[in-house]
C-alpha cells in the first residue's frame, strides 16, 4: 500500500481559466476545486461537501455548470473554466447578478454565494433574454445549499435580473 | 434611530458584501502560509471501545509525513489530561471533559485518536489510512430512555452512571393544579433537532512565530476569546502569547461556539513542529465529530380549566447529551423554560435529565432547545383545543400574557440570580396580527380549492418567546486616527449576521460620517483584548449598545477638542460630514482627522486644553436582564394523500425584537431562521443504528431544506422596545427557528383532521405520517376528496 501511495501520478494540463491560459503539473487525484483554490490561488470557489450535493463549488466548464469537487483537474485539459473571480467587468463593475444579490440581501456569510452566482449566470445565458419565473429560478437554485438566507433574497435577486419586469420583488 | 441617509432609503447594502461577491472573501482555507503543513485525523470507527494500541510506524515512514501524534505524544505539552470545557452549573453531577485525543477509551464514532501531519492534505490522509488502531468494542448507549435506567450499559467506564446532570424546573403547586383539573392531556414526544450545518465546516491554521513568541490561530469560530482562554489554560501560555482570529466565517449556528478537541491538537502540533499547520474539516468529519443537537424524549401532562386556561404542566424531558460535556447544559433547560412560552402558566414541575450516550457530544444549534419546548406546549394546546372543542387560536388567546402585565415575571431563577422576566411585548396583538396577515379567515376557501385538486390543506399556528442578548457584555472600541478613518474593534464576531454593517451604521450615524469611512474589526483577540462572541442572539444587544456608548464618547470628545482649537463653545458646534462645524457657518470646521492628530500629540508640546490623549473610547456595556423577543407563525401546508409529502404553501411571521435597527438584516435573520426550523420540522434527521454507527453522513441522506421546497416567507414586525438597554433592541437570530416546527406540526395535523392523527415526533417525514395515518385507524376515504362521495366515514 505504501508503495502505491508513494508513487504519486502527475499529469500536465493547459486550461483556460477566466480567459487566461494556465499550464500546470497536477496530481491526477486532485479535483478541479482544489486545483483552482490551491493550485491557482482562485479561492472564490468554495467547498461545502465534496460529495456533489451542496453546490458551493459550482463553476462553468465550457459554459456548463459543473461540481468542481466531482471533476478531476486533469479532466479539464484543453477546456474553458469560468469562476466567480471572472464575473465582474475588467473595470471592477459587478455583474448584474452580483449587484442584485447584494441589494436583496441574498447573501449572509457569503460561503455559498460564488456557486450560486455561477448557476445563475448559466441560467441567464440559457434564457437568452426570455424572462424566468420564480419556480424556474427556485428549481435551478435547488442544487445549492444555503444555511443562512432561506433563499428568499437570492430568489428576489435572480428575479430582478432574470424575471419579467413586473416580477421585480418588493425588497428591491 | 435610523439615519435618513440609512441604507433602507437608498437601497440595501452591506460592508461585508463586495469582497464576498467577488470571490475575495478570506475564509480559513483561503489562507496559505509559507511552509504550511496539513493535518488529517484518525478517528474511532466504534461508538464505544477500549483503545489497546496504536501502530503509526508505517504512516511515519510515508514520504511527506512529518509527524503522527497520539495522546501520549501531546500530553507533555498539556497542563492536564482533559480539556476543561464545561461551563459552571449546579446541575452537573460529575465532570466529563473531553481528551484532546483518545487516551484509552473511545466514546463515539469519529472521536479523534491520532493526527497525521504531512506536506499536503492528500498525503496526510494517505498517512492516516496507514495508522493501525487496535480497539476492543464495548456496549454502546444509543437510546436515552434505556440509557437512564440503572441496569443500562455505561457510556463511559470512568463515570458513575449515564445521568450526567439533572434538575427540576418547578414553581407553583403543580400537584394541586392536576388534582381536580377538569381537563388533563398526557402525551409522549420524541423530538429530533439536527446539526448546525454551516456550509463552511470547521477548520483552523495554527502557527507559532518564535521571534515574537506568539501562537496565532486563524480559526473558523464564533468565540475566538474563549478559544484563546482554553488554549492558554491547556498549553500553559499567557494571553499575550496567543492570538486567535476568526477571519470570514462561513456560517456558525451554534457548533462553532464550542471548542473542539481538534483546535487544541492543531495548536499543539504547530508548537511541536515549529511550522504552520492547517486542518480543514471535511463534511464527513463534520457529520461524525462536530457537535450539534439530537434527541429529546418527553413525557408530559398539561392540566387545564374547562375553558382552556392552563393550570399546570408536569413531566420529564430526557436529553441526549452525547459522550462528554463540550460546553454547557443549556439545551433541555431552555426547552423546559420555553414550555411557559407566551402564556400565563400558574405551575410547572418538569424533571430535566441529561443522559450520556456514545454519540458525538451535543451542543446548541440555532434555537438552542427552545424549538423543542415550544413545540411541546404548542402541541399540547392543539390537543387540548381538540379535546375541549375550542378553536386552536382561541385557546391560545385565552392564555396569552396580556400586554398590560409587562414586564411579566416568572418565578424561575436566572443565571444572575434574578427571576426570569419578559421585559416587553404585546403577545395578543402579535397573534391577532399574524392571523390577519395570514388571512386565517379565508382559509376555508383555500382548503376547498386544495381538496378539489386532491390535496389535504391545513393551517397551523405557533407562538414563541426567545431569550436573547445574554450578557455579561461585549467590548467595542471606537478610534479615530489622523487619517480620519474610524476604526471599530469589537469582541463580537460575524458568521453572516451583518455584524460589521450593523456596528458601522450605529457608529457612522452618531459620528455623522459616511459609513464607508468606518472599518470594523471583528473577532480578533489582538484588536479587541476582551470579547465574548456570538451565541444566544446577543450581539446587537450587547455590542450594539457598547458601540453606541463608545461612539457617543468619541463624539463628545471630538466636540471638546474642536472647542479648544476653534475657540468656540461646545454648544455652538456640531458634528457633520466627517468634521466638527460651527453651527450656521458649516465652512468653519475641523476634520475629524485633524482633531485626532491634535490629541495624538506633538513631541514636547502639551495637549491642547489639557484634554486626555487620543480620540477613542471603549465600552463594555453591561447587560441587565435578558430581553425576550417573541413572535407568532402561521403555516399553511398541503399534504399529498398518496405520498404523505408535505408542501408548505404559505408562511407568515409576525416578529417582535424590539427596536429594529435594520429591517432587511432582521428579515434575513428571521427568514433564515424559519428555514432552519422547516428543516427541523420536515427534513433533518441525524440517524444512528443500534450500535451507535451514524447512518446519515452525506447531504443525500441528511436533508437540508433547498430553494424548491421552501416557501416565500412573509415577515412583519411589531416593535416593543426593550426597557433593558438604551437602543431598545432584542436579538433576532433564532426566533424564526423556534416557532417553525410548532406551527408546521399544527398545520400538518390540521390537514389530516378526521384521520385521528397526532403529530408527536420530529421530523415529520412522509413515512412517519403514513404510519400515523395507519395508526389513526381511519381510511383515507374518510377524507373529503373528490371521488370519495364527499362524506366523512370512519374506517
Ligand atoms: S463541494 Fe462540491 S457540491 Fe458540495
Ligand atoms: S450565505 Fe451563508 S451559506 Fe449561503
Amino acid at each position: 500500500m505504501a508503495g502505491r501511495l508513494g508513487m504519486v501520478e502527475m499529469g500536465a494540463i493547459a486550461v483556460t481559466v477566466n480567459g487566461v491560459l494556465r499550464a500546470a503539473e497536477v496530481e491526477t487525484r486532485v479535483h478541479l476545486a482544489d486545483f483552482l483554490r490551491h493550485g491557482l490561488g482562485l479561492t472564490g470557489t468554495h467547498l461545502g461537501c465534496e460529495h456533489g450535493v451542496c453546490g458551493a463549488c459550482t463553476v462553468l466548464v465550457d459554459g456548463v455548470s459543473v461540481r468542481s469537487c466531482l471533476m478531476l483537474a486533469v479532466q479539464c485539459q484543453g477546456r474553458r473554466v469560468e469562476t466567480v473571480e471572472g464575473l465582474a467587468a475588467a473595470d471592477g463593475t459587478l455583474h448584474a447578478l452580483q449587484a442584485a444579490l447584494g441589494a436583496h440581501h441574498g447573501l449572509q456569510c457569503g460561503y455559498c454565494t460564488p456557486g450560486v452566482l455561477m448557476t445563475l449566470v448559466e441560467l441567464q445565458r440559457e434564457l437568452g433574454g426570455r424572462p424566468a419565473t420564480e419556480a424556474e429560478i427556485r428549481d435551478r437554485l435547488s442544487g445549492h445549499l444555503c444555511r443562512c438566507t432561506g433563499y428568499q433574497g437570492m430568489v428576489d435577486a435572480a428575479l430582478q435580473v432574470l424575471g419579467a419586469p413586473d416580477d421585480v420583488p418588493k425588497t428591491a | 434611530m435610523m439615519s435618513p441617509k440609512g441604507p433602507q432609503s437608498g437601497g440595501f447594502s452591506r460592508l461585508e458584501d463586495d469582497a464576498l461577491l467577488r470571490g475575495r472573501g478570506r475564509f480559513v482555507d483561503d489562507i496559505a502560509l509559507p511552509g504550511m503543513l496539513h493535518a488529517a485525523f484518525v478517528r474511532s470507527p466504534h461508538a464505544h471501545a477500549r483503545l489497546l494500541g496504536i501502530d503509526a510506524e508505517a504512516a511515519r515512514l510515508l514520504p511527506g509525513v512529518h509527524a503522527v501524534y497520539t495522546y501520549a505524544d501531546l500530553r507533555p505539552l498539556m497542563t492536564g489530561d482533559r480539556i476543561g470545557l464545561a461551563l459552571p452549573s449546579g446541575y452537573l453531577r460529575f465532570h466529563v471533559d473531553p481528551y484532546p485525543l483518545v487516551k484509552d477509551e473511545a466514546c463515539y464514532v469519529g472521536e479523534p485518536i491520532a493526527v497525521v501531519i504531512a506536506c499536503s492534505r492528500h498525503v496526510a490522509e494517505d498517512g492516516a489510512n496507514l495508522v493501525e488502531v487496535e480497539l476492543e468494542p464495548l456496549p454502546a448507549v444509543v437510546d436515552i430512555d434505556a440509557g437512564v435506567q440503572d441496569e443500562a450499559a455505561k457510556a463511559r467506564l470512568d463515570c458513575p452512571g449515564n445521568v450526567v446532570a439533572r434538575t427540576q424546573l418547578r414553581y407553583g403547586d403543580a400537584e394541586a393544579a392536576f388534582a381536580d383539573a377538569p381537563c388533563v392531556i398526557r402525551e409522549r414526544f420524541r423530538l429530533h433537532k439536527g446539526g448546525g450545518h454551516s456550509i463552511e465546516g470547521r477548520g483552523l491554521i495554527a502557527s507559532f512565530d518564535a521571534a515574537s513568541d506568539l501562537l496565532t490561530a486563524w480559526n473558523s469560530t464564533q468565540m475566538p476569546h474563549r478559544c484563546r482562554t482554553i488554549l492558554s489554560d491547556m498549553l500553559g501560555l499567557a494571553e499575550h502569547q496567543i492570538r486567535v482570529v476568526a477571519p470570514d466565517v462561513g456560517g456558525g449556528f451554534g457548533p462553532k461556539a464550542v471548542f473542539h478537541p481538534e483546535e487544541l491538537v492543531i495548536a499543539a502540533a504547530a508548537l511541536l513542529l515549529g511550522a504552520p499547520v492547517k486542518w480543514i474539516e471535511d463534511r464527513f468529519e463534520s457529520f461524525l465529530a462536530a457537535v450539534g443537537e439530537r434527541d429529546q424524549s418527553w413525557e408530559i401532562e398539561v392540566a387545564l380549566e374547562a375553558d382552556g386556561r392552563l393550570r399546570g404542566v408536569r413531566g420529564v424531558v430526557r436529553h441526549d447529551h452525547g459522550a462528554c460535556t463540550p460546553y454547557g447544559l443549556a439545551i433541555p433547560y431552555n426547552s423546559a423554560t420555553n414550555l411557559i412560552n407566551t402564556y400565563m402558566l400558574p405551575a410547572i414541575d418538569v424533571d430535566v435529565v441529561w443522559c450520556l450516550t456514545n454519540m458525538v457530544p451535543t451542543s446548541s444549534t440555532r434555537g438552542a432547545g427552545r424549538p423543542q419546548g415550544t413545540f411541546v406546549i404548542e402541541r399540547m394546546l392543539d390537543l387540548a383545543a381538540r379535546r375541549l372543542g375550542l378553536d386552536r387560536a382561541e385557546i391560545r388567546r385565552r392564555n396569552l400574557i396580556p400586554a398590560a402585565r409587562m414586564p411579566y415575571s416568572v418565578p424561575i431563577r436566572m443565571r444572575d440570580g434574578s427571576s426570569m422576566t419578559y421585559d416587553s411585548g404585546d403577545y395578543p396583538q402579535c397573534q391577532a396580527r399574524a392571523m390577519a396577515e395570514a388571512d386565517w379567515d379565508g382559509f376555508a376557501a383555500r382548503r376547498a380549492a386544495s381538496a378539489a385538486a386532491g390535496r389535504l390543506r391545513g393551517i397551523g399556528i405557533g407562538n414563541y418567546v426567545e431569550l436573547t442578548g445574554r450578557g455579561p457584555f461585549e467590548s467595542v472600541t471606537v478610534r479615530i486616527g489622523p487619517s480620519g478613518k474610524v476604526m471599530v474593534a469589537t469582541g463580537a464576531t460575524s458568521q453572516g449576521q451583518s455584524t460589521q454593517t450593523t456596528l458601522a451604521r450605529i457608529v457612522a450615524d452618531i459620528l455623522r460620517v459616511d459609513i464607508g469611512r468606518v472599518h470594523v474589526s471583528c473577532g480578533d483577540t489582538a484588536t479587541s483584548p476582551l470579547g465574548v462572541g456570538a451565541f444566544a442572539s446577543r450581539q446587537t444587544v450587547t455590542a450594539g449598545n457598547s458601540a453606541t456608548e463608545a461612539a457617543r464618547h468619541v463624539a463628545k470628545k471630538a466636540l471638546e477638542i474642536a472647542s479648544v482649537l476653534m475657540e468656540a463653545s461646545v454648544e455652538d458646534l456640531e458634528l457633520d460630514g466627517g468634521a466638527v462645524r460651527l453651527k450656521g457657518v458649516p465652512q468653519m470646521k475641523r476634520e475629524l482627522g485633524e482633531l485626532a492628530r491634535a490629541v495624538n500629540g506633538s513631541i514636547g508640546f502639551p495637549l491642547p486644553g489639557g484634554i486626555a490623549a487620543g480620540l477613542f473610547a471603549s465600552s463594555d456595556f453591561q447587560v441587565q436582564g435578558t430581553p425576550f423577543a417573541n413572535g407568532c407563525h402561521v403555516a399553511e401546508v398541503e399534504v399529498d394523500p398518496a405520498t404523505c409529502q408535505v408542501e408548505i404553501k404559505r408562511y407568515t411571521v409576525v416578529h417582535d425584537c424590539g427596536t429594529v435597527l435594520n429591517p432587511t438584516v432582521v428579515d434575513g435573520q428571521v427568514i433564515g431562521g424559519v428555514v432552519h426550523g422547516i428543516g427541523a420540522a420536515l427534513y433533518e434527521w441525524m440517524r444512528f443504528d443500534a450500535a451507535g454507527q451514524p447512518l446519515t453522513v452525506t447531504y443525500a441522506d441528511y436533508l437540508l431544506p433547498s430553494a424548491d421546497v421552501v416557501p416565500r416567507i412573509a415577515v412583519h414586525h411589531l416593535q416593543s422596545p426593550s426597557p433593558l438597554n438604551p437602543l431598545g433592541v432584542k436579538g433576532a437570530g433564532e426566533g424564526g427557528t423556534i416557532g417553525a416546527p410548532a406551527a408546521i406540526a399544527s398545520a400538518v395535523e390540521h390537514a389530516l383532521e378526521g384521520l385521528g392523527v397526532t403529530i408527536r415526533d420530529l421530523p415529520i417525514t412522509p413515512s412517519r405520517l403514513s404510519a400515523a395515518i395507519q395508526a389513526g385507524g381511519r381510511t383515507l376515504r374518510a377524507l373529503r376528496l373528490p371521488g370519495d362521495g364527499g362524506e366523512a366515514r370512519h374506517g
